[in-house]
C-alpha cells in the first residue's frame, strides 16, 4: 500500500501511510487506539471503496481498485473483523458458505457443503459438527469458524483485526500456532494486536502507526526487537502545547470506592470488575488508563446507578459518608455525573434540540408547579452555548446536526447543569478534532478549579498524561497500578496496561 | 489553532447579531410536516366539498363528522404517546369493545348508576393497560406481540361476556354523552347563542395567550415570527374559530363529545409539551439508553403510557357504545388501525421520539373527512379502504423523502 490518505469529515484518519507485506510473512500492525490501524485495513479490503481514499494498493505488483469486499476477496485478500461477522442462529456450515453457497442448478448442495466444511474445520483444528449452531459454541471456536470461512475463499492474504481480544490464553495460543502453520503453507497475514507478547511470538516484521502516519517498519529477525522498543515507537510523540496549563489545587478525599466487584449481566459467574479500590480528591483530575476491554467503562457505569452488571458489591463513600446508589436518579441526586463514551448511542437524543438535551437530566431545575418553564430552559441553554463555545446558530438546533466536538460539549453541558460534585468522563475527546479537544481540556480544568472531582477514562495515553494529576491503570477488571503525575510516562503505563493476571 | 479559535468566536458573534426575527422560509422549513398536514387537510376538505356539491361542510354534516370520528380521535391521542415511546398498540379496538360490553352489563343488566358505571369502566381500562404495560415495560416483550395477544384476548372476552349477543338500550343519560348537545342557557331560538359566545371567549383567550407569549419572547430577545405574519396568523385562527362556532350554532350547538375532545386535546398537548412526563416520553422514544442514563425511569414511564392507553381505549369504547346505543361483539373492529394510521399521517415516526398530539388529531381528521366524503359520494367500503391505504403510504413516503432531503 502506497501513500494512503483517508479523510473522514473533520478528521484525517490516515496520512501518506505506507505498508509493505512480503509474501509468506506474518506482518504485525501496531499502534494506539485510534492510530488508524483498522481504517487502513478497511481500505485494503475494500470496505472503503476506491475513490474514497487517496493512494495506491498494489497486490502482486498490480494496482487494485476495489469497489467492495467481494472484489478484494476474489484476489484472495480476506479480513476478519474484531467483531465477528457470524450469524448466531445459523450452523457452522451455513455461516462458512454464507454468500458463497455451494449451488448446483440454483439449489444448495448440502452434501457438498458439509464435506467441504468438514475439511475446513479439520484444517483449523475445530472439532465440531458442521451442523452445530454458531450460538452454541464458545468465542474461541467461533473465531476458528471465522478463519475457516476465510480459508473457504482461497485466501492469499489474511487480515486479522485483534483476533485474540476476546479469547483466553489457551485459545489465543491455539490461534497463533495456527497462523504459524498457515505461514508454512505460504499464506501471508496481517495481524493487528495490542498484545505485544503475541506479536513478538508470531510476527516477522512490524509496522507501527501513530496518528494516522507510518512511523517505522521493523524487521523482527534483523533488528533484535524488544517489547520496549515497540512501545517506544507506538507512543513517542511531542506533547508540547496540546494541553492547557493548570495549577492543581487539590483538597481532601471526597469520593471513594472500596472493594468494588461487578459480575457480567448475562454470564453471572464471570467477574468483570475484580476488587477495585480508588479515591478522588477535591479539585483533582484522576485518570484511568487501560486497553479496550479492561473494564473501565463497566466500572464507571456500575458506580453510576448500577447501569451495568449484576451482583454489584462494594462500598461508595462521599465526603467520608457511606452512600447508597440504587439507580441513576440517586446517583444524580448524590452529585455524580457520567458522560458516556458513546455520545450518540448513550449520551444524546439526536432528534431533540440542544436545549432539551441539556435540560434532560435536571428538568426539576426548570420546573415550577409541574410546568416546564421554556423561557428559563432557553436562557440556561444559551448560557452554556456561550460558556462552552458550542458552535451553532441557536439552541433550537437538533443535536444530530452538530459536529462531534460540539455534540460532546452539549453532553458536558447537560451534566454540568446537573451541578455534580464528581464527574466521570468516559473517553471525553474520542473522535473529535484537535482544536475541540483543547477546549474540552480547558473545560475539564475549569471544573477541577471549581473544586469538583473529575475522573477521566481515556485510551489515549498522552491525553491521560497531559491532564491528570494521578493515574490508575486497569487491566482485566483489576487496578494493576497507580502512578502520580511526576512518575508517569507512557512506558510505565503501557507496562501496567498489559500486565496479566498471575 | 489559536487563529482558528478566534475565527470561530467571530463566527459566533456574527450568528448572534443576526436579526432575531425568523424569515418566513425558515419558519416554514422548521415546521414543514405540521404545515403540510394542515394544508393537506384543507385541500382534502375543499376537494370533497366540491365533489359532494357542498354537502361535506354543511352544519349537519360537520356535527356528524365530529360525532363519527370522536372515538378514533380519542384513541389516536393515546396511540400517539405509545408511538412516541417507540411502541405500538394493536389491542385498542378490542379493549374498547370489551369495556363497552362491561358498561352495558353494568348499566342495562344490573341497572347501576351511569356515573358509577363509567368510573368502573375507565378503571377496567386502566387495569387492562397495566396488564399490557407490565409485559411490555418490565418483561420486555415487544409491544407488537403483547398487544396482538391483547387484541385476540379482549375480543374473545367481549364475545364471552356478551354471549355473542348485543345488549341495548342504554339509559338516556348515557346516550346523551355521544348524541347530546350542550344546552343553550342563553335561550337562542333559531340559533345557538351559547355557541357563539363560547367562540368569542375562546378567540379572546387565544389572542391574549399569543400576545403574552410573544411579549416574553421579545423580552428575552428570542427568535419570533415577523409582526405581519403574527397578526395574519391570529386573524386567521380567530376567523376559523368563529366560523366553526357559527356553523355549529346554526345546527344544534356544541355536541357534548366535542367538549370532551377539546379538553383531552388541550390537556394532552399541555402534558406532552410542558411537563416532565412529556419530556420523558419523547426522550425514551428518541434514545432509551440515553434517557435512562439521564435519570429517566424508562420502565415506569413506558408502563404508564400503556395504562393511559387503556383508559383512553375504555373511554373510546364508552363513546362508541353511547353513540350506537348498544354494546355489540363487533364494536371497535379495526379501530386500532385507524388510530395508528391517524398518528402516522399526522407525522409520527415509526422509530419513536417524534410526533405531536395535534398531529394525531389532524391525521385523524384527514381520515375522517375522507371517510365521510367518500360515503356521501356513495363510494363502496372496498374503494374507501384502498384509497385510505394509499393516502397513509403517501403521507409517510412524503415524510421520509423530506427527511432524506434534509440530511
Amino acid at each position: 500500500m502506497r501513500n494512503i490518505t483517508k479523510e473522514f469529515p473533520g478528521v484525517k484518519a490516515l496520512q501518506n501511510v505506507n505498508l509493505k507485506v512480503k509474501e509468506g510473512e506474518i506482518h504485525a500492525l501496531c499502534g494506539e487506539n485510534g492510530a488508524g490501524k483498522s481504517t487502513l485495513m478497511k481500505v485494503l479490503s475494500g470496505v472503503y471503496p476506491h475513490g474514497t481514499y487517496v493512494g495506491d494498493i498494489l497486490f502482486n505488483e498490480k494496482v487494485c481498485e476495489f469497489k467492495d469486499i467481494k472484489q478484494s476477496e476474489e484476489l484472495g485478500i480476506v479480513i476478519i473483523h474484531q467483531e465477528l461477522a457470524l450469524i448466531p442462529y445459523l450452523s457452522i456450515a451455513e455461516n462458512i458458505f454464507l454468500g458463497n453457497e455451494q449451488v448446483k442448478n440454483g439449489v444448495i448442495n448440502w452434501n457438498d457443503t458439509s464435506v467441504k466444511t468438514r475439511e475446513l474445520l479439520q484444517k483449523v483444528g475445530l472439532n465440531e459438527s458442521p451442523n452445530t449452531l454458531i450460538a452454541n459454541i464458545g468465542v474461541g471456536k467461533q473465531q476458528l469458524a471465522e478463519i475457516s470461512k476465510a480459508l473457504s475463499k482461497e485466501v492469499k492474504l489474511l487480515i486479522l483485526d485483534e483476533p485474540t481480544a476476546a479469547l483466553n490464553e489457551d485459545d489465543s495460543e491455539n490461534l497463533l500456532n495456527l497462523l504459524l502453520e498457515f505461514k508454512k503453507q505460504g499464506m501471508s497475514a496481517i495481524i493487528i494486536s495490542h498484545k505485544l507478547n503475541e506479536i513478538s511470538k508470531v510476527a516477522d516484521s512490524i509496522t507501527i502507526l501513530r496518528d494516522g502516519q507510518t512511523i517505522e517498519t521493523l524487521d523482527m529477525k534483523k533488528d533484535n526487537i524488544t517489547e520496549d522498543r515497540i512501545i517506544k515507537g507506538m507512543v513517542g510523540r511531542d506533547l508540547t502545547n496540546r494541553y492547557p496549563k493548570r495549577e492543581p489545587n487539590i483538597g481532601e478525599t471526597m469520593f471513594e470506592v472500596k472493594n468494588w466487584n461487578v459480575y457480567h449481566p448475562s454470564r453471572t459467574d464471570q467477574k468483570v470488575i475484580d476488587n477495585v479500590n480508588f479515591h478522588i480528591r477535591k479539585g483533582e483530575i484522576v485518570g484511568i488508563a487501560g486497553l479496550m476491554g479492561a473494564g473501565r467503562t463497566e466500572m464507571a457505569m456500575s458506580i453510576f446507578g448500577k447501569s451495568y452488571g449484576k451482583k454489584i458489591e462494594g462500598q461508595i463513600y462521599k465526603d467520608g459518608k457511606k452512600i447508597q446508589i440504587k439507580d441513576v436518579n440517586q446517583a444524580i441526586d448524590q452529585g455524580i455525573a457520567y458522560v458516556s463514551e458513546d455520545r450518540k448511542g448513550n449520551g444524546l437524543i439526536l432528534e431533540d434540540d440542544i436545549k432539551q438535551n441539556i435540560s434532560l437530566a435536571s428538568l426539576d431545575k426548570i420546573i415550577k408547579n409541574f410546568v416546564i418553564n421554556e423561557q428559563k430552559e432557553i436562557i440556561e441553554a444559551e448560557k452554556f452555548r456561550e460558556k462552552m463555545k458550542i458552535k451553532t446558530p441557536s439552541v433550537h438546533q437538533k443535536t444530530g446536526n452538530l459536529s462531534g466536538g460540539n455534540q460532546q460539549k452539549v453532553v458536558l453541558s447537560k451534566w454540568i447543569f446537573s451541578e455534580p460534585d464528581i464527574l466521570i468522563l468516559d473517553e471525553p475527546t474520542r473522535g473529535i478534532d484537535v482544536g475541540a479537544k483543547y477546549e474540552i481540556y480547558t473545560i475539564i480544568n475549569q471544573l477541577a478549579m471549581e473544586g469538583k472531582g473529575v475522573l477521566v477514562i481515556s485510551s489515549e495515553l498522552p491525553e491521560i498524561l497531559g491532564i491528570c494529576d494521578r493515574i490508575y491503570v486497569m487491566n482485566e477488571g483489576r487496578i494493576t497500578g497507580q502512578v502520580s503525575r511526576e512518575d508517569a510516562n507512557q512506558e510505565t503505563l503501557m507496562k501496567y496496561m498489559t500486565k496479566m493476571k498471575v | 489553532m489559536q487563529t482558528s479559535m478566534e475565527k470561530a468566536v467571530k463566527e459566533d458573534k456574527k450568528a448572534g447579531s443576526k436579526s432575531n426575527s425568523q424569515s418566513l422560509a425558515q419558519m416554514f422549513k422548521g415546521n414543514m410536516r405540521q404545515y403540510s398536514m394542515i394544508i393537506a387537510l384543507v385541500a382534502i376538505a375543499i376537494l370533497f366539498q366540491i365533489l359532494t356539491d357542498g354537502i361535506l361542510l354543511r352544519p349537519l354534516n360537520i356535527t356528524n363528522l365530529i360525532l363519527q370520528n370522536s372515538y378514533i380521535l380519542v384513541l389516536a391521542i393515546g396511540m400517539m404517546l405509545v408511538i412516541i415511546t417507540g411502541h405500538i398498540d394493536l389491542s385498542v379496538g378490542s379493549i374498547a369493545a370489551f369495556v363497552g360490553a362491561i358498561s352495558a352489563i353494568l348499566m342495562v343488566n344490573y341497572e347501576m348508576s351511569t356515573f358509577l358505571a363509567i368510573v368502573i369502566s375507565l378503571l377496567i381500562g386502566a387495569l387492562i393497560g397495566a396488564w399490557q404495560g407490565f409485559w411490555v415495560a418490565y418483561v420486555k416483550i415487544p409491544a407488537f406481540i403483547v398487544t396482538l395477544a391483547g387484541m385476540l384476548l379482549f375480543r374473545g372476552l367481549t364475545m364471552v361476556v356478551l354471549e355473542g349477543k348485543s345488549i341495548a338500550p342504554y339509559p338516556e343519560a348515557f346516550q346523551k354523552i355521544s348524541s347530546g348537545f350542550v344546552p343553550d342557557w342563553l335561550g337562542g331560538t333559531n340559533m345557538n347563542i351559547l355557541t357563539l359566545v363560547v367562540g368569542i371567549v375562546l378567540s379572546a383567550i387565544l389572542i391574549i395567550n399569543e400576545v403574552k407569549n410573544r411579549k416574553t419572547q421579545l423580552k428575552y430577545k428570542f427568535d419570533v415570527t415577523p409582526t405581519g405574519i403574527f397578526v395574519a396568523k391570529i386573524v386567521g385562527m380567530v376567523a376559523l374559530v368563529n366560523l366553526f362556532a357559527y356553523v355549529l350554532a346554526i345546527y344544534e350547538g356544541i355536541p357534548n363529545i366535542l367538549v370532551i375532545l377539546v379538553v383531552l386535546i388541550v390537556a394532552y398537548r399541555f402534558v406532552t409539551t410542558k411537563m416532565k412526563a412529556g419530556r420523558h416520553i419523547y426522550a425514551i422514544g428518541g434514545n432509551e439508553k440515553a434517557a435512562q442514563l439521564s435519570g429517566v425511569k424508562t420502565k415506569r414511564m413506558t408502563f404508564l403510557v400503556f395504562v393511559n392507553m387503556g383508559v383512553l381505549s375504555a373511554l373510546s369504547g364508552l363513546l362508541f357504545a353511547a353513540r350506537l346505543n348498544a354494546a355489540t361483539p363487533r364494536a371497535g373492529n379495526l379501530f386500532e388501525l385507524d388510530a395508528i394510521a391517524a398518528c402516522f399521517i399526522g407525522g409520527a415516526s415509526a422509530y419513536g421520539g417524534i410526533g405531536t398530539v395535534p398531529g394525531a388529531i389532524i391525521g385523524g381528521l384527514v381520515m375522517g373527512v375522507m371517510n365521510n366524503g367518500m360515503s356521501i359520494l356513495g363510494l363502496g367500503i372496498d374503494w374507501q379502504q384502498g384509497i385510505k391505504g394509499l393516502v397513509l403510504l403517501a403521507a409517510v413516503a412524503f415524510d421520509i423523502y423530506n427527511k432524506n432531503k434534509a440530511s
